[in-house]
């Protein structure tokens, strides 16, 4: 299958690879896909409670060259976005930007899942911490 | 060195220059029809066709007559099989095979079944291979066909194809083997091993694309075949078509090479396969082996990566050709067929990488692939949650994944 320059360019040279702490509460965790479907994709965020601006993003891929592709995009679009914008990332504007053959949009909306569940991930956190502040200041 | 890298050889092969050398006086000069029986032109052609016949024949330890002329190994199988159920289907209407066979074997023996024919498809043990003991059991008085491969294309894997051979004339079944693979590359006696009908085709031994041939048992017993391509009776009334006289005279000699210099070629290309699967494996932990250990094609090494992805990989090893067991795709996620009756996990399917050495492979080759892959595997393994769970301690069976 005959790739676009846009996705050897990130599978080559991969964005922001690497892992945040998992125990951070500002760090959303996104883990999707399955060993068994041939691709799993964990990508994070690092939001900055003050502001709910993105202030990193990490993923790690197994998958194709596609996943690869896909996920190094989603870390670097969500860098400096806020979580709401965070929140409008379409699959189909993935498939665009790396010019993804159809049988791997597959890899977009997994991508878009991720963001999704890291995001998701984060707000939970968020949630438990202010429910532990609020008990603490009781 | 020239980039890529070939390394699919179990998927076709270079023709060699002796091989193209005797193809082409019979496209401007020799150009005549095999079946012409009234002028030189026709009488030259045939003789070329005849010759062929007996190279082929005498790779396998046939003869000359007993060798049909088709496009391919994918008409063989359908010719063998087809042909043999619709001929004795008064007799019979079990056919036996086994579940890693190329689809040009089990999609007929589907077809077959859908008109109203018992087809057992037999499963094999974790390294690939059926055993005469399984077929024995599977056989019924209806049994007039067993179809089993002699060697796997994806794993290697070789079949004990004497012992079916002797089971089958035990019982009386005709034993039909789709040899591609093997034929060239390891002995492969008709007659010693009991085939009855054999697949063949000549551009996984070095010879041109769109010539194979199928080898019809003459006596003890006489073999017959529904024929599945009507016309000029060409080819003892079993397969007509204007005989491919410049791709038959090529795959004849490609046998003639192959018959001369398999013993050498053979330990070479093992050698050169174990080079480069020892290079691989001894440098990358958790990578494994499909098929058999001992018993599989000198040539071929399927490996499977674990914690990385086989598409993602071909990609990174994109100086060398070859094929994956990977199935990355929205339409099909399901990992190859053959690596799954293995009992391969899902995940280390997907993983897989199929080297397959051959003729033409050099050493400076294989070191090159060698020290590529190994760089690849541990960037992507880097980049992969698996292999950082796995290295922090975490069961990945134990994961509740998202499935999707």
């Amino acid at each position: 299958m005959p790739y676009s320059a846009q996705i050897l360019e990130h599978y080559n040279n991969p964005r922001n690879v690497g892992s945040l702490s998992q125990t951070d509460p500002n760090v959303g965790t996104g883990l999707v896909g399955a060993p068994e479907c041939g691709d799993v994709m964990k990508l994070q965020i690092k939001v900055n409670p003050a502001t709910g601006v993105i202030e990193d993003a990490k993923f790690k891929t197994f998958g194709c060259g596609s996943a690869i592709a896909s996920s190094s995009l989603a870390t670097e679009w969500l860098k400096g976005k806020t979580v709401d914008q965070a929140l409008s990332i379409r699959n189909t504007e993935i498939v665009e930007e790396l010019a993804l053959p159809p049988v791997k949009v597959h890899c977009s909306v997994l991508a878009e899942d991720a963001i999704k569940a890291a995001i998701k991930n984060f707000q939970e956190k968020q949630t438990n911490v202010e429910a532990s502040e609020l008990v603490a200041a009781k | 060195m020239k980039l890529p890298i070939y390394m699919d050889n179990n998927s076709t092969t270079r023709v060699d220059p002796r091989v193209v050398d005797v193809m082409l006086p019979f496209f401007t000069e020799k150009y005549g029809n095999a079946a012409s029986r009234n002028h030189a032109y026709g009488w030259e052609a045939e003789e070329a066709v005849e010759e062929a016949r007996n190279q082929i024949a005498d790779l396998i330890n046939a003869s000359g007559k007993e060798i049909i002329f088709t496009s391919g190994a994918t008409e063989s199988n359908n010719l063998a099989i087809k042909g043999v159920a619709q001929m004795y289907k008064k007799k019979g209407n079990h056919i036996i095979t086994v579940v890693t066979e190329h689809k040009a074997v089990l999609d007929p023996c589907k077809r077959l079944e859908r008109e109203g024919f018992q087809v057992t498809v037999l499963d094999v043990d974790s390294y690939g291979r059926v055993s005469a003991d399984q077929i024995r059991e599977a056989m019924t008085d209806k049994t007039i066909l067993v179809s089993v491969m002699a060697a796997n294309n994806e794993i290697g894997t070789l079949h004990p194809i004497k012992s079916i051979g002797k089971l089958c004339k035990e019982k009386g079944v005709l034993f039909h083997t789709d040899a591609v693979q093997a034929v060239g590359k390891i002995p492969v006696d008709v007659e010693d091993m009991g085939i009855d009908l054999l697949s063949l085709t000549a551009h996984k031994i070095y010879g041109p694309k769109g010539i194979g041939a199928l080898y019809v048992r003459k006596k003890d017993p006489r073999v017959r075949l529904e024929a599945q391509m009507d016309g000029g009776g060409h080819e003892r009334g079993m397969r007509s078509g204007t005989l491919a006289v410049p791709s038959i005279a090529g795959l004849g000699m490609a046998c003639q090479i192959a018959n001369k210099e398999m013993a050498e070629e053979s330990k070479r290309v093992f050698r050169l396969r174990e080079k480069l699967r020892k290079g691989i494996m001894d440098k990358l932990p958790e990578s494994f082996l499909n098929g058999h250990p001992e018993e599989r094609l000198p040539g071929n090494a399927n490996i499977s990566f674990a914690y990385v992805e086989g598409e993602g990989l071909m990609m990174g090893i994109k100086d060398v050709a070859v094929s994956s067991g990977s199935a990355c795709t929205s339409a099909s996620l399901e990992p190859s067929y053959v690596l799954k009756a293995l009992g391969v996990g899902d995940e280390l399917a997907h993983s897989s990488i199929r080297f397959g050495i051959g003729r033409f492979t050099t050493e400076e080759e294989v070191d090159y692939v060698v020290n590529l892959v190994v760089k690849e595997v541990n960037r992507l393994r880097e980049m992969s949650p698996l292999f950082e769970m796995a290295q922090a301690g975490i069961d990945l069976k134990s994961v509740q994944w998202s499935a999707h």
